[in-house]
This record gives C-alpha cells, structure tokens and sequence, in this order.
C-alpha cells in the first residue's frame, strides 16, 4: 500500500533506506530543516544545508521513485541567539520558489526560552508574509505540554494564519486534544524511546479519530525508524482497522493538507 | 486492583479477550524490564549525589500508583505527571536537552509504598 513520511530527515539516512522505503511503499517524503546534532558556526552553514534540501536531496530521493519535499527555517535548538538566528531568516527567502519547498518548518520551541519564543514569533510572521504551510516542532519530553501552550499561543497572536495550514508535530495524549480542538493539524512522531509508539498512535487514532492527524518517523540521526510509518500500518491492520482508515492516516492526510501547496503533486 | 476502568467507551476494534492475548506477553516483558531497573538501581554503587533521591525516581513510583488506579487516560496523566505545568517562558534556554521529568516536580507520595532502597 502507498504511503507518504511527511516528516523525515533523509540527510541523516543512508541510501540503503531510501530503498527500504521504496520497497515499503514510499511514494513521498517531507523533510523539514533540523538541528544537525551539533550548532552550525556561521549563517552560511545554513545556506548550504538549504542547497542540500532543495537541489541535492530530491535527486537522491528520485533515483527510488521517491518524490522529495521540504521545509525551511532556522530550527529553535539554534534559536537562542537571536541576532544569528536573523542572518539565517534572511536567507529563508531566497529558496522559498525552489520547486520543492512546502513552507516554513520545523520552527517550535525546545526549552520554551524568551529568544525562542522570539524568533518562532519571526517566522510565524514570514510565514504569513509569504503565504506559506508551517511546520512546528513541540519540544521534548517534559517541556512539550508547555511549549505546545506557548506556540499556539503565538500562533493565534500573529493572527494571519488559518489552523487548518498549519501542521503541530510530534503530539502525545497530553497534547492531542488542544492541538486539534484549536483546529489545527496533528503529527504524531514514531519513535522507539521517546514521542509515540506505533501501538501508541493507533491508540490515540481510535480515541480522537483521523480528522486532520498523520503520522511520521521524523527519521534521524537519532534512534529513529524510517520504516516506522508501514509499521504503524500493520499495528492498524492487526486490530481490524479497514483498509480504507489505515490509507486516511497514511496517505489520504498528508496528501490533503500537503496539497495546500501548490508545490505539492504526490 | 482494577486491571482497566468498566466506564471506558469501547473504540478499539478488538475484543477485550484478543488485546489481552495479542499484546499481554508484551507488557509482561515490559513491567519486568521496570522491575529489573529499580533492582538494578539498589545494587548499584553509591553515589554523589544520590540518584535515590532523584526526582526521577520520585516520578516513576508516583507514575506505578497511576498504573494501579484504575482510572482510564493513564498515558495522558503520567505525561502531565512529567510535565512542566507552568506557562512563563524560561529566562534562557541553558541546557537543549531534556531530563524526562521537570526537574522542579514535587513528589506527590512523599510517604512512599515501598520499603525498599529505591524508595524515597
């Protein structure tokens, strides 16, 4: 069955996976712009991970039949500084009609900091200007009720962006429900020890429904999963869970709200 | 005990006899791999500071007693059990990473079930 990973970070996967995945069922990727593990020394750092993402990657991708998206932005776990964190906003522009961007993402807050909270508050705001889908991050572990509060927060008031154009990732059972009840769209992240769990987000699915949520492996260089996605495909399967409901978290979502773009023709 | 709560509406398609038989070895691995930390922590070393005391030790044996409850949303209440509850920005952001449990969390059993070492 056809599937989409609206949020992996392929950079930090082998080819090996890209393969996997095809074989997988993997028709599209969406890969938002992420912390490297380690803070770029310069602006221009940036500049040439935005050429990795907009020119090299969607190549590599496409020698699997995989068609490959993206998503720009200066990520909040570099956000503290906020002067640098400027140099990289302006280079955000530039690259925004390169023929795979889907918008700004994935911006958020990781330690819910004033500067972080400064800076998404700035590419919320050029993500209105621009008329561009974001992509938020929601922070980690115990940080992430708060930081979700704080970003829709801010969302709401910059006051120019319709909910229903912008994805919050990386939900739990603590955060689900106001994220989708503020009418917003919900990612649920598959990871092995921290976020959802396969069995995880089918339990989450079942209680709120499949109205506006996908799920994503948000594949890394971290412990993560690329085959995450079909594997939540069989958790759905083997509770009983039709064809047709596990295509509408998998496939049919992510294709509706993907689509808002232009851009998007998976 | 009561295993699950009688006033949860049915959404899972599966039966209760088929959950129980598809996923019980699962979790009985699991609740052992729980087991065998806190025994692990006693024959551990000591040291400085003592992680006896630490709050994630604390949030663990508060989060088994809402295993224990009987009440439905057990996942969403041990989230917000580890959860930052307040709404002010942080003055910095300091470290990136996360502790698993907000560092400032107050125990909620002060006067703990367990008598052995890992208790508090």
């Amino acid at each position: 069955m056809p599937y989409i990973d609206p949020h992996i970070h392929m950079v930090s996967r082998t080819t090996d996976d890209y393969q996997r995945m095809a074989q997988a069922g993997c028709i599209a990727v969406t890969e938002p712009a992420f912390w490297a593990g380690f803070d770029r020394s310069s602006p221009q750092g940036f500049f040439d991970y935005f050429r990795q993402l907009t020119d090299y990657e969607p190549r590599r991708a496409a020698g699997f039949g995989i068609d490959h998206y993206c998503w720009l932005c200066i990520n909040p776990k570099e956000a503290e500084d906020p002067g640098f964190a400027r140099e990289v906003i302006k280079l955000i522009p530039q690259f925004l009609a390169a023929p795979n961007v889907l918008g700004i993402g994935e911006i958020g807050l990781n330690k819910n900091s004033r500067n972080e909270l400064a800076v998404l508050e700035e590419q919320i705001a050029l993500a209105a200007e621009y008329d561009q889908l974001i992509l938020v991050h929601t922070p980690h572990l115990e940080d992430k009720k708060k930081g979700t509060r704080l970003t829709l927060d801010a969302i709401k008031r910059n006051g120019r962006l319709d909910p229903g154009r912008v994805l919050i990732d990386h939900v739990e059972e603590h955060t689900v429900k106001m994220v989708l009840d503020e009418g917003y769209w919900a990612g649920m992240t598959l990871y092995p020890d921290s976020k959802c769990t396969p069995q995880r987000s089918a339990d989450i699915i079942e209680q709120f429904g499949s109205e506006r949520l996908w799920v994503n492996s948000a594949g890394d260089w971290g412990c993560s999963d690329p085959l995450a996605v079909p594997k939540t495909m069989v958790e759905m399967r083997r509770r009983g869970h039709d064809e047709a409901a596990i295509a509408r978290i998998t496939l049919d979502n992510p294709r509706k709200f993907l689509s808002q773009s232009p851009r998007f023709r998976a | 005990m009561n295993a699950t709560s009688n006033e949860t509406s049915p959404t899972c398609p599966l039966s209760r006899g088929r959950t129980m038989n598809l996923y019980f070895m699962e979790h009985r691995a699991k609740l052992l791999d729980i087991a065998a930390f806190l025994d692990r922590l006693d024959r551990s070393q000591p040291s400085f500071p003592e992680p006896l005391d630490d709050v994630r030790l604390a949030a663990i044996h508060d989060a088994l007693a809402i295993l224990g409850d009987g009440q439905p949303e057990r996942v969403r209440r041990i989230l917000e059990l580890l959860s930052d509850p307040t709404l002010e920005p942080a003055p910095k952001a300091g470290e990136k990473g996360a502790l698993g449990v907000w560092p400032q969390r107050q125990p909620a059993s002060a006067s703990s079930t367990s008598s052995s070492s890992t208790s508090r």
